[in-house]
């Protein structure tokens, strides 16, 4: 009987989190699409070119850098692997197409959840506590038009010309190391990396970036605009969990979508 | 019967199992300066919010010229919301926006003007609130009362029908309050909108408000008027007005109206029907064109220091003084005859003339170079200790005013 009620309250928690958890999916959907509906509001292109540059221009740097080192490391490891097999020829065609189709989307999304996602939940979650959306309630300024819209027009903006980077500063990071480091033929490397890609990879990760965009903007906007309406805490504390909820919910979703996108394109 | 503008039917609302508002009945009228008082935590930032539709009640209606607000559509919600401002108790500022930023963003977003224009009307209220040299400055490099300062144009730049202020007073001196509280007559009596407003500032507040509503466990135990709350007898004036009058008394010297009252009965109690008492009734003429003139917080300084002067003099033979109205201090002498308080305020015109207007200029620091003519004006009345009538005495007394000391400004042109 014991055993019974034990796994009754089991499949009874579960259920209830699963219930949350769409719920949470569905208002999510919900929030994204009434901002969305917002972008098209005359005085939204100033904040949207301001969001373009917090979000966008001011991740360049950090997307860079990392876009060099994954470039290197995968020119270094494919190099070794290829070697085995004799063809560090087509070195350009696998850290290109590795790029461009699955490392550059997901890791550009990565960074910036961690950069510019994180201080999206976090800000909207203090103007929340400190009723400053209340404020522009008070002032019949809709705050999903003025915080939310803007933000993820950004998003959808910035996120594949940020891939698009990364996989560029990627692919020079293989040559780096492929190339000038181990001495592979500079004509080849790059031969291979134009004979290779083909333009449907390129908008396979463009898609894939654009889909990202919205889940990491939705996710971190939603969670810093719902931070009043949290359970477990209150406060300065609750901005903070709902930051930390807000990156590795994206970074969760952005997996999981990864593998379902790249299941459709193929 | 007048509608009221805005009206509360039975409002009810819960959080949790706590009844914050139990049935709450209340009106309010347009163009009046209505004031919300009670202890903290009874519900009255909570009563706002349901005004401005952040929070809807869980029972009962709120009508809006007699329209129940949940049965408006879209568009009449919206009208009506458009003519609200609200100012908040912790001033809701966007830390990350200057203070002129602040200002003007509910002109940026929600009307059509030009940038110029904008600008033009923030800088208008920059100006009347005294914050023109921190306009470039973040809310969290200014000082508590200046970010009052800040939510307080904010909420009047749209020029709405209707401002709330969440206590708009709180965590300023006795000086800046009153200047805030001036300057929210002033603006309502020049834009003729509809105050409400939650104050702690008894009796400062009564001054400025045309109605006062009374809030003590989560009802409303009061409506009426600042001359009817006086006579109003509730365990809740105990616990709350008289305490609060015994801090203003402790921090100015100057008496409350209700403590006045209560100490000149007590001192007329003591004596013969017959015997005579002596009321003077100071004012301070043209006192509203002073504060346009010197601003609010100066104005508020001239009054305060005259108020402290009268009292010390007044003091010395017995007397003791309260502010009667916005520019006006009565002084009761329960010790002197007609002749005898005449020969007082006498010499007490003559000290004022010679030093006193100098020495309130002074402690209202009033730069040198800026003149402005004010005058004061005295009238005494006398009263019998059997007539408890001290209304009919102030007015006997204003009409007997004359002018007894004035401030010339050509006199200090060279």
């Amino acid at each position: 009987m014991d055993k019974e009620a034990f796994f009754a309250s089991r499949v009874n928690s579960l259920g209830r989190a699963t219930l949350r958890w769409v719920n949470e999916m569905g208002a999510m959907t919900v929030f994204f699409l009434k901002a969305l509906l917002m972008v098209f509001h005359p005085k939204q292109l100033p904040m949207i070119i301001q969001h373009v540059y917090t979000i966008g221009a001011r991740s360049a740097t950090i997307v860079m850098l990392v876009g060099l080192f994954t470039g290197m490391v995968l020119g270094l490891q494919l190099f070794h692997t290829l070697v085995k097999f004799g063809s560090t020829g087509v070195l350009g065609s696998a850290v290109a197409l590795s790029l461009i189709r699955e490392l550059g989307p997901v890791l550009t999304a990565i960074m910036i959840t961690a950069r510019a996602g994180s201080s999206m939940a976090a800000e909207i979650g203090i103007q929340r506590i400190s009723e400053q959306i209340d404020a522009l309630y008070t002032m019949r300024v809709d705050p999903l038009r003025y915080l939310i819209s803007p933000r993820i027009a950004a998003s959808i903006i910035s996120f594949p010309l940020l891939t698009a980077l990364f996989d560029i500063i990627g692919i020079l990071g293989g040559y780096i190391s492929g190339v000038m480091l181990l001495g592979l033929n500079y004509g080849t490397y790059f031969y291979r990396v134009q004979s290779s890609v083909e333009m449907e990879d390129i908008i396979g990760g463009f898609v894939k970036s654009i889909v990202f965009a919205v889940i990491v903007s939705t996710v971190c906007c939603f969670q810093g605009y719902f931070t009043h309406m949290r359970r477990d805490s209150y406060g300065a504390k609750a901005v903070g969990l709902s930051t930390t909820s807000a990156v590795v919910m994206s970074c969760v979703l952005i997996l999981v979508s990864d593998y379902v996108v790249t299941s459709l394109i193929l | 019967m007048k509608t009221p503008l805005i009206e509360f039917r039975d409002v009810t609302k819960r959080f949790n199992n706590q009844t914050v508002l139990d049935q709450v009945n209340l009106e309010i009228y347009e163009g009046e300066v209505t004031t919300l008082i009670g202890k903290s935590g009874t519900g009255k930032s909570v009563l706002l919010k349901h005004i401005i539709g952040l929070l809807t009640p869980d029972e009962g209606t709120i009508l809006f010229h007699g329209e129940p607000l949940q049965n408006m559509i879209g568009s009449q919600r919206d009208r009506y919301f458009s003519q609200i401002s609200y100012m908040f108790q912790n001033n809701a500022l966007f830390d990350s926006m200057t203070v002129f930023d602040n200002i003007a963003l509910p002109l940026r977003q929600t009307t059509q003007l030009h940038h110029k224009a904008i600008e033009e009307k923030v800088r208008a209220r920059l100006e009347q609130t005294e914050l023109t040299e921190v306009a470039e400055k973040y809310p969290s490099e200014l000082s508590g009362g200046m970010q009052k300062r800040v939510a307080l144009s904010r909420a009047l730049v749209t020029d709405p029908q209707i401002v709330l202020f969440d206590e708009p007073t709180t965590g300023q001196d006795v000086i800046r309050r009153n200047a805030i509280l001036s300057m929210i007559a002033e603006y309502q009596r020049k834009f003729g909108f509809t105050a409400i407003l939650i104050s702690h500032d008894v009796p400062d507040v009564f001054f400025i408000s045309n109605r006062i509503l009374a809030i003590h466990e989560a009802k409303i135990i009061f409506q009426g008027t600042p001359a009817e709350f006086e006579q109003f007898e509730h365990p809740f004036m105990d616990e709350f007005v008289k305490s609060i009058e015994g801090l203003q008394e402790h921090l100015t010297g100057i008496q409350s109206k209700r403590q006045f009252r209560i100490r000149n009965q007590m001192g007329l109690s003591r004596k013969d029907p017959q015997e005579r008492y002596i009321v003077a009734l100071f004012s301070l003429i043209d006192f509203d064109q002073l504060c346009e003139h010197l601003g609010h917080t100066r104005g508020q300084e001239v009054l305060t220091a005259m108020g402290t002067y009268i009292n010390k003099h007044f003091g010395a033979v017995g007397g003791f003084s309260t502010r009667q109205s916005k520019s006006q201090y009565a002084t009761f002498l329960p010790f002197s005859n007609l002749a005898e308080a005449e020969r007082i305020l006498e010499e007490f015109a003559i000290d004022l003339q010679k030093e006193g207007l100098r020495s309130i200029q002074a402690e209202a620091r009033i730069p040198q170079e800026i003149c402005f003519e004010f005058a004061i004006l005295a009238g005494l009345a006398q009263g019998k200790a059997g007539n408890a009538e001290i209304d009919f005495i102030f007015k006997e007394a204003e009409a007997r005013q004359r002018k007894i000391a004035q401030v010339h400004c050509e006199a200090r042109r060279p």
